[in-house]
């Protein structure tokens, strides 16, 4: 059962191009990665996917969809008193949800409770990552859209926060759609890959259509080194 | 100066309910980088108070159109074209203070730039304080919204918020705020009452909630004693009030919360 139908999306910024005639759908439960190369047009994709941005073409999401957001980075002026639980407050106040709910979810991303009290804006980027997934959850979503969702993170924190995903996504029986830079991890926990250079390259299951080909035409470089030196890493945190 | 206040009652709880809701609104508007905005906006007032003086109509009624017409300008603009909210206020409003000191003429210049005493008549005072009221109500009960949707318009979007509506009324309540506080203030130092209690407050505050009360009670008190004092050495009263916020600014970056 299809969550979400995208169909000729393309967008464009003061006439340039920005994405070109992407298609694709993504099933209930689906775990969806997006890759391509810095400026492919990744984070737009999901700015028109969450409306936020004009577009042609057209977007279709489930009547049921409700979406949770994890976006990439939160630019904060450092000096801004706003509290980490204001900040969670405001979602739970606009979706009437329990403020209850917060507790258990510091504790699906191994936050203490003391961080509520800290303004928002020294937090570590590690941490706001944390928090930022705890905002996108809270009111129960069946779908969550990921903005490299590890890009500020170190490695043992990436593969803890890519384990968290996954096993939320089993436990809340969730669709996910992930941007990544990272090939081994799509590799291991994506259902469907798209990729994308401003135009929809491929689009399918990651084993059979990540050729090198494919990998070469989207990055412009060979793909072999970073790939090997990524499943290195996770096999050394695996053990 | 007691005198001042027992003989004009309605111009000084005008004055601090004005205060009060420049006091709140700033903290979002700091929030928002629009801070530099919130200063030039007041400026657009200006050709509507001239060319209210011309009509020899009543001039807040001049200025509130020009800065209507202002508000509803910048929010189309920045809907449609994405240029920055300061961009676009930068360029109109200062045009429409040039525009406003050519048409305006001597002394009625002075007091529309830098406030003045002028009695408040009670219709004026009780319109003036729903207003307010108004103003007030719609900034606390929507400061969730308000806060998320300065934050991260993705993040308000997912949460359901409608962020362009709540766009237009956020700058509805700020030229309201200015246009009622042009009187005491002036066309050319409103903003400041918007700024600076807001920033005394960023530096002290420990929370948003802090933050907001923190404003409000600074822009009270800053109102408060600049008209007291203005009325005691004959100042005017706009440039007397800001320099009474400006002195307590000061202040506050000595008790700088630590990082």
């Amino acid at each position: 059962m299809k969550v979400l139908e995208v169909k000729g999306l393309s967008v464009r910024f003061d006439n340039a191009v920005v994405l070109e005639n992407v298609s694709f759908n993504v099933e209930r439960e689906d775990s969806l990665a997006i890759i391509g190369p810095n400026g492919a047009g990744k984070t737009v994709l999901f700015r028109a996917l969450l409306g936020t941005i004009p577009y042609q073409g057209e977007i279709k999401w489930a009547g049921d969809a409700r979406i949770g957001y994890v976006p990439q980075r939160l630019v904060i002026e450092r000096a801004l008193p706003l509290t980490v639980q204001e900040f969670l407050d405001t979602k739970i106040h606009v979706l009437h949800s329990n403020p209850a709910e917060v507790k258990s979810l510091l504790e699906v991303v191994r936050l203490q409770l003391s961080i509520l009290k800290r303004p928002l804006a020294k937090l570590s980027s590690g941490q706001l990552q944390r928090i930022l997934i705890v905002f996108a959850l809270i009111g129960n979503p069946n779908i969550l859209l990921f903005d490299e969702p590890t890009a500020s993170v170190d490695s043992p924190s990436e593969e803890q926060i890519y384990e968290t995903l996954h096993h939320l996504e089993d436990e809340h029986h969730l669709t996910t759609l992930v941007i990544s830079h990272d090939l081994s991890l799509v590799y291991r926990y994506a259902d469907k890959v798209l990729c994308l250079n401003k135009q929809q390259l491929c689009f399918g299951v990651p084993q059979e259509i990540l050729s090198t080909d494919t990998l070469n035409k989207l990055y412009g470089t060979p793909r072999k080194h970073y790939e090997h030196h990524h499943s290195d890493h996770a096999h050394v945190h695996r053990q | 100066m007691l005198t001042f206040i027992v003989n004009n009652p309605y111009y000084i709880l005008l004055a601090l309910s004005t205060a009060v809701a420049a006091g709140i609104l700033g903290a979002f508007a700091v929030m928002r980088r629009m801070a530099l905005a919130s200063d030039p906006i007041s400026h657009i007032a200006l050709p509507g108070l001239g060319l209210a003086l011309i009509l020899k109509i009543n001039p807040l009624i001049g200025a509130g159109a020009a800065l209507l017409v202002g508000a509803l300008l910048i929010w189309s603009f920045e809907k449609r074209t994405g240029i920055s909210t300061e961009t676009l206020i930068g360029v109109v409003f200062s045009l429409a203070l040039a525009v406003g000191s050519l048409i305006t003429s001597g002394e009625e210049l002075i007091d529309a730039l830098l406030g003045n005493y002028s009695s408040v008549a009670p219709v004026e005072f009780f319109v003036g304080l729903a207003i307010i009221a108004i103003i007030i109500i719609f900034l606390l009960m929507k400061r969730h919204e308000l806060t998320l949707s300065i934050l991260s318009p993705e993040l308000a979007k997912t949460s359901g918020i409608a962020t362009d509506r709540l766009n237009l009324y956020f700058l509805l309540a700020l030229v309201a705020t200015v246009l009622l506080g042009l009187r005491f203030v002036g066309v050319l130092l409103m903003g400041s009452l918007v700024i600076i209690p807001a920033a005394v407050a960023k530096n002290l505050a420990r929370s948003m909630r802090g933050m907001i009360v923190i404003g409000a009670v600074i822009a009270v008190f800053s109102v408060l004693a600049g008209l007291l004092g203005a009325s005691y050495f004959n100042l005017p009263t706009g440039p007397t009030i800001v320099t009474v916020a400006a002195g307590i600014f000061v202040l506050s970056l000595l008790r700088k919360k630590p990082d």
